[in-house]
C-alpha cells in the first residue's frame, strides 16, 4: 500500500479510534456497567466516578510505561547481561561495564560530554540572556528576537549542513567556500585548514553548532522573565544613581535567577543527548566522539547491545540528577 | 606498495580553470532534487517525512488531553504520584529506549516500519504533551467546570464541549512542538523507520548521506538541506506566537 495512504488511515484510525475508545468506554460505564438509575443510582454514580480517571488515562498510562518506564528497566537487565549465540542471554555481571571502562573511545566519549555540558549551557545561556536584554531595547527588537530564534526550528541534520559549509575548506589555490577559512586566509593565514579534523579545537567548533541553536531558546524563555520584573525595582534602583550595569547584575538578573536555573537545566538535558550534530558532522572521528553517538555505534556497528546499554546507562546516570530536582520541585509546588 | 621501478616520463599537466562565466542564477538545482526520481530521492523522503510526522503529532495530543485532563481535574489516589512520574519521564534519554524497543517490536512482529514509528514518537512525546496540557488546563477557571457539572454535564462532555476548545492554545504549541520534533528527528527514524531497502528513509537521513557522498557538489546539498529546513520554518513563522507560549510553560519550573 502506498505509504501516503498508509498514513492518512492511520491518522484515521488511530483518531477514530482514540476517540471511539473514549467515547465508548464512557458509555459502557455509564449506561452498562453502573447505571445511574435503580435503586443503586447514588451508589453506582460514586463507583463510575473511582473508575473513570482510569478510564481516561489508560492509554497515556499505556504508551508511556511501554515506551519510556520498561525501556528503563530493561536496559539496566541487558547491561548486565550477554547476548549468546543461540539466541538467549546470559548474566554476566559488571562485565559490560568493565570492558567500556576500558575502552579509551569511552573515556574520549565522557571526557568530550563532560566539555559540552560546561561549556554549551554557559554559553546558550550567557548568549540568550545578552540578547533578551538588548532586544527589548533597539525597535528592531522583534526582528532580531526572531532571527535568532529561527534556528530552534531546524534540524540539528540541517544546521549540521550549514556549519559544515561554514567549516569547509577548499585547496589553497582555489576561491574557500567556507566562510571560516575565507577569514582564516583573508586576516594572513597561510593556508586552509580542515577545521573538523583539529583535535580539541574540533569538539568546540561542533558546540558552536548547538550554542546557536539553543541561544534562541534561552532568549525567549529569559526575555519573558525580564518583563516580568516589577517595574519599580529597577526605577528605584536607577534613582538610587546605578549605572545600567548595576541595574542588569545586581537588580535584573537576582531577580530572574529561577527562569536562569530552568534555563541552563533544561540545555543541560539536551546536550547529553547530543546525537544528530556530532553523527552528522564528523561521526566521532578526531576525538569528538560524545556518549550518545558511541551508544550508537555500539549498537549498530559493533552489534554489542550489553556495552551499549551499559553507555545508555551512563547517560541515564547522568540525567538522574536533574530529574530527582525536577520532581522534587514538581511535588513542591503542587502542595 | 612502492614501485621498484623508477619514475619516468613525464607528469600529466595539471590544469586550473578559471571560470569567465560568474554563477548563474538557477532553479536547477531544486528540478534536481525535488523532481527528478534520481539517486538522492529527495521527493521520496519528502513524503515519507511527511507520512512519519501527521500521525505521530496528532495521535500523542489527543491521547494526552484526555489524560491531562484527568490529572488536571479529576480526583482519585495516586494522582500526584502520577504527576511526579511524567515529571520524571520528561527527562529520560530516549536512547535509553533504543534497544528494549527495537527489541519489542522485533518480538511481537512488528519490525521496523511507520507503525513503530509512530508508536515509537507517540511514547516520547507524551510526557512533554500530558505536562504540558496539564499545566495549562488546571489554570481554567473552575466556576465553569462546576457549573457543568452542576448542570449535569458527565466528564466526556465537559472535556469535549469545555476543556478541549479553552485549551487550544496549549494544543496548538504542543503540536508545533511535536511537529518539529518528528521532522527533524533523524535518530529515531534511523533506528525504527529505515530498514536495508532504504524505501522508506526520510529527509535527515538523505542529507547525512549527501554529506558523506556528496561533499563536493554542495550546491545539491544545500538545496535538498534547504528543503528539509523550508517546512519547519515556515511553520515556525506561522505559528512563532504558540511556540513561544509553549516554551514559557513547557520548561519545568
Amino acid at each position: 500500500m502506498n505509504p501516503a495512504l498508509q498514513g492518512l488511515l492511520t491518522i484515521i484510525i488511530g483518531v477514530g479510534g482514540c476517540v471511539g475508545y473514549f467515547y465508548f468506554s464512557n458509555q459502557f460505564l455509564d449506561k452498562v456497567l453502573f447505571p445511574a438509575s435503580g435503586p443503586n443510582a447514588g451508589k453506582n454514580i460514586n463507583r463510575a466516578n473511582i473508575i473513570r480517571p482510569w478510564l481516561f488515562l489508560l492509554p497515556a498510562l499505556l504508551a508511556l510505561g511501554v515506551y519510556l518506564a520498561y525501556p528503563v528497566v530493561e536496559t539496566l537487565r541487558l547491561s548486565l547481561t550477554e547476548r549468546l549465540p543461540d539466541g538467549g542471554s546470559a548474566f554476566v555481571g559488571l562485565d559490560n561495564y568493565e570492558q567500556m571502562l576500558d575502552e579509551p573511545k569511552f573515556w574520549e566519549a565522557l571526557k568530550n560530554n563532560m566539555l559540552w555540558l560546561l561549556i554549551v549551557p554557559a554559553l546558550s545561556t550567557a548568549f540568550g540572556l545578552l540578547a533578551a536584554q538588548l532586544s527589548d531595547r533597539v525597535f528592531w527588537g522583534n526582528l532580531a528576537k526572531s532571527l535568532i530564534f529561527m534556528p530552534m526550528a531546524i534540524s540539528f541534520v540541517g544546521a549540521a549542513v550549514i556549519w559544515k559549509l561554514v567549516y569547509d575548506a577548499r585547496p589553497i589555490d582555489q576561491d574557500q567556500i567556507g566562510v571560516l577559512n575565507a577569514l582564516y586566509i583573508f586576516f594572513g593565514g597561510d593556508s586552509p585548514n580542515n577545521w573538523l579534523t583539529i583535535p580539541f579545537w574540533n569538539n568546540i567548533l561542533l558546540m558552536i553548532v548547538l550554542v546557536w541553536i539553543q541561544t534562541g531558546f534561552a532568549m525567549v524563555i529569559l526575555s519573558a522573565a525580564l518583563r516580568g520584573i516589577p517595574e519599580e525595582t529597577v526605577e528605584a534602583a536607577i534613582i538610587d544613581g546605578a549605572s545600567p550595569f548595576q541595574v542588569f547584575f545586581k537588580i535584573k538578573v537576582p531577580q530572574i535567577m529561577g527562569t536562569i536555573v530552568v534555563v541552563w537545566t533544561t540545555i543541560t538535558i539536551t546536550v547529553l543527548k547530543v546525537f544528530d550534530i556530532v553523527f552528522a558532522m564528523t561521526n566521532g572521528q578526531w576525538e569528538t566522539q560524545v556518549l550518545a553517538n558511541y551508544m550508537y555505534d555500539k549498537l549498530f556497528r559493533s552489534h554489542d547491545w550489553g556495552v551499549g546499554s551499559a553507555s545508555a546507562m551512563i547517560i541515564m546516570l547522568l540525567v538522574m540528577p536533574i530529574l530527582i530536582w525536577n520532581v522534587y520541585n514538581a511535588r513542591k509546588e503542587m502542595q | 606498495m612502492a614501485n621498484t621501478e623508477p619514475f619516468t616520463g613525464k607528469r600529466g599537466q595539471r590544469i586550473f580553470v578559471t571560470a569567465e562565466s560568474p554563477p548563474e542564477f538557477t532553479t536547477e538545482n531544486y528540478r534536481n532534487v525535488l523532481l527528478e526520481d534520481n539517486r538522492e530521492g529527495m521527493a521520496k523522503a519528502f513524503f515519507n517525512t511527511l507520512t512519519v510526522t501527521i500521525p505521530a503529532t496528532v495521535i500523542p495530543i489527543l491521547i494526552a488531553a484526555f489524560a491531562a485532563y484527568a490529572l488536571a481535574w479529576m480526583d482519585f489516589p495516586g494522582r500526584a504520584l502520577l504527576i511526579a512520574a511524567v515529571v520524571g519521564l520528561l527527562v529520560v534519554p530516549l536512547q535509553l529506549a533504543l534497544i528494549p524497543l527495537l527489541k519489542l517490536h522485533n518480538e511481537i512482529g512488528l519490525g521496523k516500519g511507520y507503525i513503530g514509528v509512530w508508536l515509537a514518537h507517540t511514547g516520547f512525546g507524551l510526557p512533554l504533551a500530558i505536562y504540558l496540557l496539564r499545566n495549562y488546563m488546571v489554570g481554567l477557571p473552575k466556576d465553569i467546570i462546576e457549573n457543568a457539572r452542576v448542570d449535569g454535564a458527565t466528564d466526556f462532555q465537559i472535556f469535549v464541549k469545555i476543556i478541549l476548545p479553552l485549551s487550544f492554545p496549549a494544543l496548538a504549541s504542543f503540536a508545533i512542538f511535536q511537529f518539529l520534533w518528528t521532522w527533524n528527528d533523524l535518530l529515531v527514524a534511523m533506528v525504527f523507520l529505515i530498514d536495508s531497502t532504504g524505501e522508506t528513509t526520510v529527509m535527515t537521513k538523505q542529507i547525512v548521506e549527501l554529506l558523506g557522498t556528496r561533499g563536493g557538489n554542495w550546491e545539491i546539498l544545500a538545496t535538498s538541506a534547504f528543503v528539509s529546513i523550508a517546512v519547519p520554518i515556515l511553520m515556525f513563522f506561522m505559528m512563532q506566537k504558540y511556540l513561544v507560549r509553549g516554551l514559557l510553560a513547557g520548561s519545568v519550573k
